[in-house]
């Protein structure tokens, strides 16, 4: 059945168009990005998905239980965060979507969990997941857990020395983390990683992919899983405000809490929205699109084509490329995408840190770092920031770059 | 049009089928080594019936850790696809090439350009493992300008709808793969390499050859069993990154020939 004419299409009351986030084509493409590159191997998986997902998202049970697990065991809603200093400190209004407070620290684990009950529902009994930053790969390890299922988590081998507090965590819940050892050795090659390992394991495993990213379904599907960032922001904002924010603003790796949010607000021509990409990893408008990661996409290559390696300080934004359905809004200029340098991020994560008593993820931190750039332009608007994370895993990274530049001996004179 | 030869891959390899041979196609990375190319012209003097360039891709997902590693000492030692082309170009091979790789290569050379520079060179096909069916129709018409052939991949869990389109619009044969997993060397191949070239068989009178897990004589003899003949892959790039020379390399090709020859004499 085509997507268009399924019961769920009730929920997505358009197509996807260049402005609006709704459906992909029945290939799976949002304008000319997206679609299903994978090898024969992964085709029936990827098909079974598609199913799985559209009959489970057309079922109210599943919903709610889906909206249960999120409140009861996620803690959502997440709260708005108006930040009275750095608002007058900015001359603007600024708002946090406090993604950054759900259980596990992230808004990974609102795909995570929907990602799991699908697994589940499909009779799935083992998840297996990349991870960058380990974010997507602690949530994924938590809602294994939780649901009594195996799990396995394929980080680059420099990620896993980064973040080695997050593999930690993710081998006390039980899972299993490989090091992917290939090419640049962060997230694309434990994407890569996990594809291989899905081939040869597709018919008990689950791969929970962690952005809106990869082949048909999983762009849109772990965009639905997310929306409920935006649609809780917006009645979040209209009940603190009045109104809308004029501009949405979150950080883009993959681009899955950027979806998420953006969801909330695509209708709504007066709503900019921005993503906040960080300079070494910049992927939007560049131009070339490529096919790589089962989807067409924007990504990061060299003129023949080869797939270039991200360098971010932020170990969960390390990805060359930028999800299809971003691809489309980057292109169609609904959505706009600026890089932001690790230097800006470091001064933003102790910026809000030392102003709201927030210590952000790195990777949020890139959206507070544009919103700081731009704030002569954003004077007196109404910003709301999607705070994706919370920095308690990034402390350490941050306290040794700190005491390098500041010589300083865990943050006081030597 | 290439004077290497003229007849398409899938007339070339059921006149040697018909003769009750079982084809063997080994595969070479591009610039694995300096003399990559003499490497080629070795298997095909060692016996190959056409032989796969493997073009090297950053991202290769479909490969194991041998091809992987084959790619990654192509790739730091520069090779790129035109450079790939531009080597194999000006030689008599005999037999047909067969360029594989992933898709973004072909995508980004651009598909006119991309089957023009490949003819040149004495290509007859691609294998193009993460373009599935329903997204290789530009390519494939591109691509059947210039008589190159698109070869098209069935898997193990490939059910029978799809399996009988992949008959039909597959060119050259259907690339048989042997097992769920990802190229390398295996001990021994799945009974599902088997089951599925019976069913490929059954399905239209294609050519069917497994890929995929082909380590040697035996496995290439059991391979051929109810296929028409087998790609080896991993175990030749595992020989040449381990030092072997060209002769080496080539030697165990001719073993594999031998056995072969020796389990199905021809007619
Ligand atoms: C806190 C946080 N924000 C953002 C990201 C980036 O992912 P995405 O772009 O899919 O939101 C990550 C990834 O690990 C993360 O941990």
């Amino acid at each position: 059945m085509a997507l268009s004419e399924h019961p769920i299409a009730d929920t997505f009351p358009e197509a996807a168009s260049p402005t609006h986030m709704g459906l992909p084509d029945a290939a799976g493409f949002f304008g000319e990005f997206g679609g299903r590159f994978v090898g024969e191997p992964l085709i029936g998986a990827c098909q079974e998905l598609e199913e799985a997902f559209i009959d489970a998202w057309a079922d109210p049970e599943f919903r709610n239980e889906f909206i249960d697990v999120l409140r009861d065991y996620g803690g959502r809603p997440s709260p708005l965060t108006e930040c009275e200093n750095l608002s007058q400190d900015l001359g603007l209004r600024l708002l946090l979507k406090r993604e950054d407070l759900n259980h596990t620290g992230s808004h990974k684990i609102n795909n995570v969990i929907g990602q799991a009950l699908l697994a589940k529902r499909m009779g799935k009994t083992r998840l297996i997941a990349e991870t960058g930053a380990g974010q997507h790969g602690v949530a994924t390890a938590t809602a294994a857990a939780l649901l009594g299922m195996s799990c396995t988590v394929y980080m680059g081998e420099v990620d896993m020395e980064r973040q080695a507090l997050n593999v930690f965590r993710m081998r006390l819940m039980g899972a299993e983390v490989i090091p992917a050892m290939s090419g640049s050795r962060t997230l694309k090659d434990a994407v890569n990683e996990a594809m291989r390992a899905w081939v040869a394991e597709v018919t008990d495993t689950h791969y929970c992919l962690g952005s809106v990213m990869g082949p048909h379904p999983y762009p849109w599907m772990v965009r639905t899983f997310h929306e409920i960032i935006g649609t809780e922001a917006r009645q979040q904002v209209e009940a603190l405000t009045g109104g809308l924010p004029d501009v949405a603003v979150a950080c883009v790796g993959g681009g899955s809490n950027a979806a998420g949010l953006f969801a909330g607000f695509a209708d709504d021509e007066t709503v900019r929205l921005i993503g906040a990409e960080p300079a070494g990893g910049a992927a939007a408008g560049r131009g070339v699109p490529a096919i790589v990661h089962g989807m067409k996409a924007y990504f990061m290559q060299d003129e023949v084509g080869q797939i270039l390696e991200a360098e971010s300080i932020s170990a969960g934004l390390d990805y060359p490329g930028l999800g299809p359905e971003h691809s489309h809004l980057a292109l169609n200029k609904r959505a706009e995408y600026y890089p932001v340098t690790d230097e800006q991020v470091l001064d933003s994560f102790q910026l809000l840190s030392r102003r709201e008593g927030i210590i952000p993820a790195l990777e949020s931190a890139h959206a507070i770092a544009w919103v700081v750039q731009e704030k002569e332009q954003l004077a007196g608007k109404t910003v709301l920031v999607n705070l994706s994370g919370r920095g308690d895993k990034d402390v350490r990274q941050v306290q040794e770059i700190l005491d390098v530049q500041n010589n300083t001996v865990n943050g006081a004179p030597k | 049009m290439t004077a290497t030869t003229t007849v398409s891959l899938e007339a070339h390899l059921n006149e040697r089928i018909a003769d009750g041979r079982k084809v063997l196609l080994p595969y070479v990375t591009a610039g694995i080594t300096d003399d990559w190319v003499d490497l080629v012209e070795a298997v095909i003097d060692a016996g190959a019936d056409a032989v796969e360039i493997g073009i090297p891709f950053s991202d290769p997902a479909m490969d194991g850790t041998t091809i992987q590693e084959a790619s990654v000492v192509a790739l730091d030692r520069g090779m790129a696809p035109a450079q790939a082309l531009d080597e194999l170009r000006g030689r008599e091979y005999g037999v047909p090439l067969i360029a594989m790789t992933y898709y973004n290569l072909v995508y980004r050379y651009g598909h006119e350009r991309f089957a023009a520079d490949a003819v040149e060179a004495g290509v007859r096909a691609t294998i193009l493992p993460d373009l599935p069916m329903e997204q290789a129709g530009d390519w494939a018409t591109a691509a059947a300008e210039h008589g190159i052939e698109n070869i098209l991949l069935a898997a193990p869990v490939t059910n029978d709808d799809r399996l009988a389109q992949i008959v039909e619009r597959t060119e050259g044969f259907v690339y048989v793969v042997s097992t769920m997993g990802t190229t390398g060397e295996r001990s021994d191949v799945d009974d599902a390499a088997s089951v599925l070239a019976r069913r490929v068989k059954a399905a239209g009178d294609r050519p069917a050859i497994v890929g995929f897990g082909i380590s040697g004589p035996e496995t290439a003899v059991a391979a051929s069993r109810e296929s028409d003949g087998v790609i080896v892959a991993s175990a030749l790039m595992r020989k040449v990154l381990n030092g072997e020379s060209v002769e080496q390399a080539a030697s165990f090709v001719g073993e594999m020939r031998a056995a072969l020859d020796a389990a199905y004499p021809a007619n």
